[in-house]
């Protein structure tokens, strides 16, 4: 348990004492909430506030193990549906409740980052993959026997599918632990900012910003104490490169980040882990303890300039938009994750209002590589615009589903053969906040100069209906907004309506001209990227599948579809039937 | 003064404090960006309503959260943003439950004033229906949430002495609202309670025992931008020379009142005739159309297959259709009969009820004899309506005032008296 010291609350232990309360009672209480508000010096309402933000803290009785089946698209073309009936069966009640016997609280959540194993569920955050029926069967009768989750878990694969030759790739290869570290200790940090800015590393968290300055910009923000946050929150459906990273090379994103802590001057780290990727949360802290062990991390930390850092775990509780980095340092401050307005960045006042550096797994990953192949060696791989190389995250229907390590400049063509997709209809580039691709888009190249991703990669192919798709991406975006600007939280859930009808057939001319319409107004004058960026798939498709839209397009009566006059007399006609005959 | 810097706001060159809030900026130079959550004492600025959107160096970005600097170049009042606004308050209005007349906000709610600014009447998107709750639970205080914009004013700015929230956001995305936390409330003075009242921008916070206590035209907003013209959009119709606006009327499932009504015009149906001529309608009984009309009232909603096959020939005749009078609207007085299933209530009229025969046995069915649909349906639910007006039945003067106007493309006054039945 965390202890909570009288005299000092510090709110950024509120998410954990709330893990650990959801932990151990399942659930969180009416007096549990109190009894925190007091421990906190809080109200018992802004509690309430936080914690009903999260979507895996609950407030009532999820049961002794509580499964979360994924809901993404990618699952259910994979067979959720399956999968949930055969849960239910086992555990005898529908998906969003909790058994009779209180032991099984079966849930929906959103994709969980194992795309490429799916249908997979986690129970008690702890990985299943690759499910069947009768492996569910199994699983609960397991269970019901007293079996603990963690024994009898999948280890979730990392399928890493495709590396460039061995002297081009950068990430997976073997890598010698502390090798990078030893950078240290003959430069100043103002030469590893100058090394980052020259070897062109952009974020990798999907906004490619230039790495190098944000680092220089942290470092030039005096402050007493400064921090540097790994985004470990992966949320964006089909993506699952940063769980490969950490299950595969922990080591380097520790190096990175010592790295980087140097560079901008933090002396306190923390890593961002998705709830989801719980069950990875003790190899992590593993590894820290043992750069502790060789003084990699604590205090005095050898180097041409010594300093301190540290690193611990802070664990999120199942929301998207805390991905977002404002969302993400509020998250940490034990508050709702609402973004912040870009008023100030968090170079400048981010986390308790020092300077933060936020950087994904894949960037700081990159890092040590960069210094152990040499800057020069790195520029010569990729394109100009994105030296090096990309990771990416590959499911749907396509042969090998898995991490591709790709150098930017392939060609789209090529990177579809090579992941053996075989009748690829839409790709969805960069999750559904990214862009939908068609046939059209096939002969780009991957690059930022031209198709740039940030690591999801859908494919659909011939068989799948593409307004059930957007109607996924949508739920999701509407399941995900924080809600705290209108145009986002309304405008997404009206537009999922527009798809309702769509999918119901009885969409017109004027909704689709709606559509393009007020996805204008929700990407104009949204507050964060998930709104601004949310209606983007959807006016794609439009765009690139007119085939598929055109019966909507095409109908401009003024009569409504969704009124059909049949089925409006259908009663009276089947009434006077059986009396007429009830007299013959 | 050394530290003024030079921006353009549409196009005009101004002068203003490096660092100063762009929404101050502008209302100086007697520009005027809308705002909701824009709260002076609050800081940082909320951010949340995203009214104040304007084009900044050419991109989105809101006014409240812009300090101004040397050689910003702002858009503010360009179409696009004028209609990103309106957008968003129609949004606000669709995503609440606003009933203006009765709100004990009415006359000082800024969004309203607002609406009225815009020229807002209707809006463009469907009613989202989303559950709210109003909580009375609180000891001073009511919680509307039906009518919160969560602009986070109030969670912001009122804390209690020991530094507590009052008001928190809970939940998340479309289920997000506010919740007061009944502990916390206790603590607040009278008149943290009353500031806390007035600042909320609507009419979501309410005190107990406190409403109205000012008379229309001594509220707030109640003549602010009185001559503001704002502009309806409403699209002329282009006569030839000596020919007259066609007009069809017809009732489906009605009582035939608001025709009843539409008679009441007294003395005005002779003006009406000097530009008017009546295609299909009882009142001329033509039954069939001869030509294409340029506006069809609908009375009555649809009960049966014929009142459906005319409402959709009257759709396809009429350039502009409208609903006048309840039924029409939402279904009225027939739609009652929606709560009981078909067979119960045919039975009920022709077999079972007081008025049948002993021992009546037959339901009228006969080719001609129209077949009732399952339910009644209001009109906008079988074809596009353009317009409705609203009463039961709608106010003689005021169907004509409607129809005028919309003939001839002109606004539409409405007085206050017209839409008030008190
Ligand atoms: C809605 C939304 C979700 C995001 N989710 C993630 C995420 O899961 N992981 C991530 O690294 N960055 C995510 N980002 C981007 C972060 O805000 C931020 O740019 C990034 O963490 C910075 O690191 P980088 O510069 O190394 O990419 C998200 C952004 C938005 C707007
Ligand atoms: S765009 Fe959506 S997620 Fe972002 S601040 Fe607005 S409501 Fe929240
Ligand atoms: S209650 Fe009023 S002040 Fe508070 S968030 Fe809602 S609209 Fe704003």
């Amino acid at each position: 348990m965390i202890m909570l010291t009288k005299n000092k609350v510090d709110r950024s232990q509120l998410m954990a004492v709330l893990w650990e309360i959801q932990r151990k009672k399942r659930h969180i209480a009416h007096d549990d909430i109190t009894k925190i508000a007091k421990e906190f010096d809080l109200s018992r309402m802004e509690v309430e506030g936080v914690l009903t933000f999260y979507h895996f803290f609950h407030r009532s009785d999820c049961g002794k193990y509580t499964i979360y089946l994924n809901n993404s698209i990618i699952s259910k073309h994979n067979g959720m549906g399956s999968i949930q009936a055969a849960f239910e069966k086992e555990i005898g009640v529908p998906l969003g409740n909790l058994s009779f016997d209180k032991m099984f609280g079966l849930y929906e959540t959103a994709c969980i980052g194992l795309s490429d194993q799916e249908p997979a569920c986690l129970i008690n955050f702890q990985p299943f993959t690759n499910l069947t029926p009768e492996k569910v069967k199994t699983i609960i009768s397991k269970l019901r026997n007293g079996e603990k989750p963690s024994d009898f878990c999948d280890k979730p694969k990392s399928n890493i599918q495709y590396t460039p030759a061995i002297d081009r790739t950068v990430f997976f290869k073997p890598y010698k632990d502390f090798s990078s570290l030893a950078f240290l200790k003959s430069n100043k940090p103002e030469d590893l900012i100058e090394l980052i800015k020259k070897s062109k590393l952009a974020g990798r968290g999907g906004a490619f910003f230039p790495t190098g300055l944000k680092w220089q910009f942290a470092r030039q923000n005096k402050a007493d104490i400064k921090y540097l946050i790994c985004n470990a929150d992966e949320g964006e459906p089909g993506t699952f490169k940063d769980r490969v990273l950490l299950q595969e090379h922990p080591e380097t994103l520790i190096e990175g980040m010592i790295l980087a802590a140097y560079a901008v001057g933090a002396s306190e780290g923390i890593v961002y882990l998705r709830g989801e990727y719980r069950y990875l949360k003790a190899a992590i802290e593993k590894v820290i303890a043992s750069y502790k062990k060789y003084n990699f991390l604590g205090n005095n930390i050898a180097a041409k300039e010594p300093f301190n850092f540290d690193i611990h775990v802070h664990l999120g509780a199942g929301a998207y938009i805390c991905g977002e980095e404002t969302a993400l340092i509020h998250s940490i401050e034990g508050k709702r994750g609402e973004p912040s307005t870009k008023v100030v960045f968090p170079v400048e006042r981010g986390y308790k209002d020092k300077p933060t550096v936020v950087n994904n797994v894949e960037t700081l990953c990159a890092v040590p590589h960069i210094l152990e192949m040499g800057v020069d060696k790195w520029l010569s791989l990729g394109t100009e615009k994105t030296p090096g190389t990309k990771l990416l995250s590959v499911s749907g229907d396509c042969k090998n589903k898995g991490i591709y390590e790709i150098e930017w400049g392939m060609n789209f063509r090529e990177f579809l053969k090579i992941i053996g997709a075989e009748n690829p209809k839409m790709i969805q580039w960069s999750g559904p906040s990214g862009n939908a691709l068609s046939e059209a888009d096939f002969d780009r190249t991957i690059s930022g100069e031209d198709l740039i991703c940030g690591g999801s990669v859908m494919v659909f192919d011939e068989t799948r209906d593409i307004p059930t798709i957007l109607k996924h991406f949508s739920d999701f975006f509407v399941d995900e907004s924080c809600g705290i600007c209108v145009p986002c939280r309304t405008g997404n859930f009206l537009l999922n309506r527009k798809i309702n009808k769509m999918i119901s057939g009885v969409a017109n001319r004027k909704d689709m001209i709606d559509i393009k319409e007020w996805s204008h107004i929700i990407k104009t004058t949204s507050r964060c990227g998930l709104g601004q960026m949310s209606s983007n798939s959807l006016n794609d498709a439009i765009e690139k599948f007119p085939k598929v839209f055109e019966k909507f397009m095409a109908d401009e009566s003024a009569c409504k579809k969704s009124f059909s006059l049949e089925k409006a007399t259908a009663d009276y006609d089947r009434i006077i039937n059986e009396i007429t005959s009830d007299y013959e | 003064m050394n530290n003024l810097i030079n921006l353009t706001i549409d196009g005009k060159k101004i002068q203003a404090e490096k660092g100063k809030n762009l929404v101050d900026v502008a209302k100086d130079n007697g520009v005027d960006i809308p705002t909701l959550c824009y709260f002076k004492s609050i800081n940082p600025t909320l951010g949340t309503c995203r009214i104040c959107t304007v084009k900044l160096n050419g991109r989105y970005t809101t006014s409240c959260t812009t300090h101004v600097t040397e050689g910003m170049d702002i858009e503010v009042n360009t179409p696009e943003l004028l209609d990103n606004r309106k957008a968003i308050i129609e949004m606000l209005y669709a995503e609440g439950n606003h009933f203006c007349p009765t709100c004990e906000k009415s006359g000082n709610c800024e969004m309203q004033s607002h609406a009225y600014n815009m020229g807002l009447t209707v809006t463009r998107y469907p009613h989202a229906f989303s559950e709210k709750t109003i909580d009375f639970a609180p000891e001073r205080m009511i919680m509307e949430s039906n009518r919160c914009i969560l602009c986070k004013r109030c969670v912001e700015e009122i804390k209690t002495k020991d530094g507590k929230s009052v008001f928190s956001f809970i939940k998340r995305g479309v289920n997000t609202r506010v919740q007061i936390d009944y502990k916390e409330e206790r603590k607040l003075s009278e008149e943290e309670a009353l500031h806390a009242m007035d600042i909320c921008p609507v009419g979501a916070i309410l005190i107990k025992g406190i409403a109205n206590e000012k008379p229309f035209g001594e509220r707030k907003y109640d003549f602010l931008n009185k001559n503001v013209h704002t502009s309806l959009n409403n699209n002329k119709i282009e006569l030839k020379e000596g020919e007259k606006f066609v007009v069809a009327t017809t009732s489906l499932a009605g009582c035939f009142g608001c025709h009843m009504s539409l008679l009441d015009i007294d003395t005005d149906l002779i003006d009406m005739l000097e530009i008017v001529e009546f295609n299909k309608s009882p009142l001329t009984d033509i039954k069939n159309f001869s030509k294409q009309c340029h506006v069809g009232l609908i009375e009555g909603g649809c009960a049966n297959d014929e009142n459906v096959h005319v409402l959709k020939d009257f759709r396809e005749k009429c350039d502009i259709l409208i609903s006048f009078g309840e039924c029409a609207i939402m279904g009225g007085i027939p739609a009652m009969r929606n709560f009981v299933p078909l067979q119960e209530c045919l039975e009920e009229a022709y077999l079972n009820g007081l008025t049948s025969e002993l021992g009546a046995d037959i339901i009228p069915a006969h080719e001609d004899i129209p077949k009732l649909l399952d339910n009644v349906y209001p009109c906008n639910e079988v074809v596009k309506i353009d317009y409705y007006i609203p009463g039961c039945p709608p106010n003689a003067q005021h169907i004509w005032k409607v129809v005028k106007s919309i003939l001839l493309g002109e606004e539409i006054p409405i007085a206050h008296d017209e839409f008030k039945y008190d």
